[in-house]
């Protein structure tokens, strides 16, 4: 057993029989002729041959891939349309009285070099379709057609370069992974191959000796592992089942409405903790953002974040999310979360201590500095802004007098903004037992699930001796969750569960019959969630 | 002769499939368009000339549009590069 590191493609698990892909190298003679205008007519005849071909692949790479993919075909068509590329051509059998197939080699790599000179990485790439259509319309010259033998059993396709109609051409059922020893990112084959979905690594430096044998291709890690053992064999074969899985569910659960089967939709957002997240928010489909825990600003940094760096963090996310919601949670640290410039003294109890909503309540000038960016976002698309740790009306009112402030601080200067939804965190068992008064004073609750377990069972999250007692599922908590969403919705307030609970499969029937408006969990989460709320029933069947 | 100007909006550049999507549209013109930027010219009709020019997002690049119908034509090509590039 051995492994070849490469650049991933496009990710995922093949593992079969290796099969090396020889290309049929064109030699082209260069001869004398006698007949220039036979000659040309000749490349006349075979360019309309050519062009018919590229339709037929136009047309076989518009059902595997798409109209964005099948484009290529397009291009070469006008590529081999081109007056300049067909005047190459005429003007060297002219001048030189050399056959049709010579006269298109020459051309080839004067256009081909030309594109590889171009300062840019992408064009270079594009000297590859040069070469693919010309060596099309040598190869029908020449008057052979251009069949690929393929074995009968899938393989794993080992070759020096592919060219894209040679990608298209292959019978996709009897290919289960790319890998080539050279090629680029850019190149269209990657691009089809991406688009088809077949596991793809390019930059393999491969010996010829691996043809025939079995191995692994890993596009998760770009690695190709030849003769795996059975250990590795065996890991392999489990993650590409979880793969397999994942891709069937996000097959047929993107795109798809939240919704029990009896009609009650739910808001299936996602948790996030910085921009990072963005693509795997939007590759699985969450329908907004629940949770955008704003403290990495602040950890990042060795001050305070102004307001323009954070408006432009909240912008782009804002932005990004196109008209969905997104709920930014404002500052939460505390004594347990280190940040050097905010000089928090060390407590004995950080858990209990200054922290959160208390900070920003004592120290407002942060905390409005923090709510401007917001507002100032929130022309932008669809914002809600939560506040964290509550546990008094007095609070929440405090908070909605500094919001107000801001609010006129901006109209006077002129700048504008957007409707925002008002809500608070439930995560303290005061908050609980007046949530039908903090109801009428905001928009949404969020609960959140770990904090209200460890401050209603009094066991301290970070304590590993007491993670066999710590118990999220204690009825306790569930009745607090019943509790909460029967108060909001007296006042049509909407609730949703942003903790760790709200991912649990176990209980999401459960929160689903009480009433639960949304939960946001971790990208990942979504689409299985997704699926498995399709299965409830929100009243009782 | 008319002649305008437009800045490149898509991120990649007049790549393959926008310079083949702008090739095939000049092609549906009878005037001639010629593509200018900077000091290089290409012909808007050659897919290799409007590759060859190596444009990128924000170039700035001015469209010269050349006898027969050139009224006609230039609106068709504002109007499809507005839309698309």
């Amino acid at each position: 057993m051995y492994s070849l590191n490469g650049k991933t493609v496009f990710a995922g698990i093949a593992i079969g029989k290796i099969e090396l892909f020889k290309k049929e190298q064109q030699s082209v003679r260069r001869y004398s002729i006698d007949n220039v205008d036979f000659e040309i007519k000749r490349v006349s005849v075979a360019k309309e041959e050519t062009i018919s071909q590229l339709k037929a692949l136009y047309e076989k790479a518009l059902i595997e891939v798409g109209e964005s993919g099948a484009m290529i075909f397009e291009i070469h068509q006008m590529m081999l349309e081109d007056q300049d590329y067909l005047d190459s051509i005429d003007n060297i059998i002219k001048s030189q009285s050399v056959n049709a197939e010579y006269a298109v080699a020459v051309t080839a790599d004067n256009f081909a070099n030309m594109f590889a000179a171009m300062d840019d990485e992408y064009m270079q790439a594009r000297a590859a379709d040069v070469k693919d259509i010309s060596e099309r319309l040598i190869t029908v010259l020449k008057g052979k057609n251009d069949d690929m033998s393929q074995s009968e059993e899938p393989v794993i396709l080992a070759a020096d370069d592919l060219s894209p109609s040679e990608t298209v051409q292959m019978d996709k059922s009897k290919i289960l992974a790319f890998i080539t020893k050279y090629g680029s990112a850019n190149s269209h084959t990657a691009i089809l191959a991406r688009t088809m979905g077949i596991p793809a690594l390019i930059g393999i430096d491969y010996d010829e000796d691996i043809n025939g044998k079995i191995a692994v291709v890993d596009g998760i890690n770009g690695k190709l592992i030849i003769n795996p053992d059975d250990d590795i064999l065996q890991k392999y074969k489990t993650k590409q089942h979880e793969e397999a899985v994942k891709k069937k569910l996000l097959n047929e659960m993107k795109g798809k409405e939240t919704i029990t089967k009896d009609g009650r939709k739910i808001k299936l957002y996602s948790n996030i903790g910085g921009v990072s997240d963005m693509p795997s928010v939007l590759s699985n489909d969450a329908e907004g953002i629940g949770l955008f825990r704003s403290e990495f600003l602040y950890l990042e940094k060795d001050n305070y974040p102004t307001e323009e760096e954070q408006f432009a963090v909240y912008k782009s996310v804002v932005e990004t999310m196109a008209g969905k919601q997104v709920i930014i949670r404002t500052l939460d640290i505390g004594a347990d979360k280190q940040i050097g410039y905010f000089n928090l003294d060390k407590e004995e109890n950080p858990a209990m201590g200054y922290r959160a909503i208390r900070i920003c309540l004592d120290k407002t000038e942060i905390f409005k500095t923090q709510l401007k960016a917001l507002y100032r976002a929130s022309a932008f698309g669809n914002v809600g802004i939560m506040f964290p740790m509550i546990i008094s009306i007095e609070e929440v009112k405090k908070i909605k007098k500094i919001v107000e402030e801001v609010k006129s601080e901006l109209s006077t200067i002129g700048i504008s903004y957007g409707k925002v939804e008002l809500g608070i965190m439930i995560e303290t068992p005061a908050a609980v037992m007046i949530s039908e008064e903090l109801a009428k004073e905001v928009d949404f609750f969020s609960i959140g699930t770990n904090d209200l377990t460890q401050y209603t069972l009094a066991i301290d999250r970070q304590n590993q001796k007491l993670d066999n007692i710590y118990d999220s599922h204690h009825p306790a908590i569930l009745k607090m969750i019943k509790m909460v969403i029967d108060n909001a919705h007296k006042h049509n307030t909407w609730v949703g569960i942003c903790g760790e609970l709200g991912a649990d499969i176990t209980l999401t029937e459960k929160f689903v019959k009480m009433g639960i408006d949304e939960l946001s969990v971790s990208p990942n989460f979504i689409l299985p969630l997704r699926s498995c709320i399709r299965d409830c029933n929100y009243g009782n069947v | 002769m008319i002649v305008f100007e437009f800045t490149v909006k898509d991120e990649n550049g007049l790549h393959a499939r926008p310079a083949g999507l702008l090739v095939k549209e000049a092609m549906k013109c009878k005037s001639s368009v010629t593509l200018k930027k900077g000091s290089k010219k290409g012909d808007a009709k050659k897919i290799f000339n409007v590759m060859g020019l190596s444009v990128k997002h924000g170039d700035i690049i001015e469209v010269e549009v050349e006898v027969d119908n050139e009224e006609s034509d230039a609106k068709l090509l504002e109007d499809f590069i507005t839309a698309n590039i």
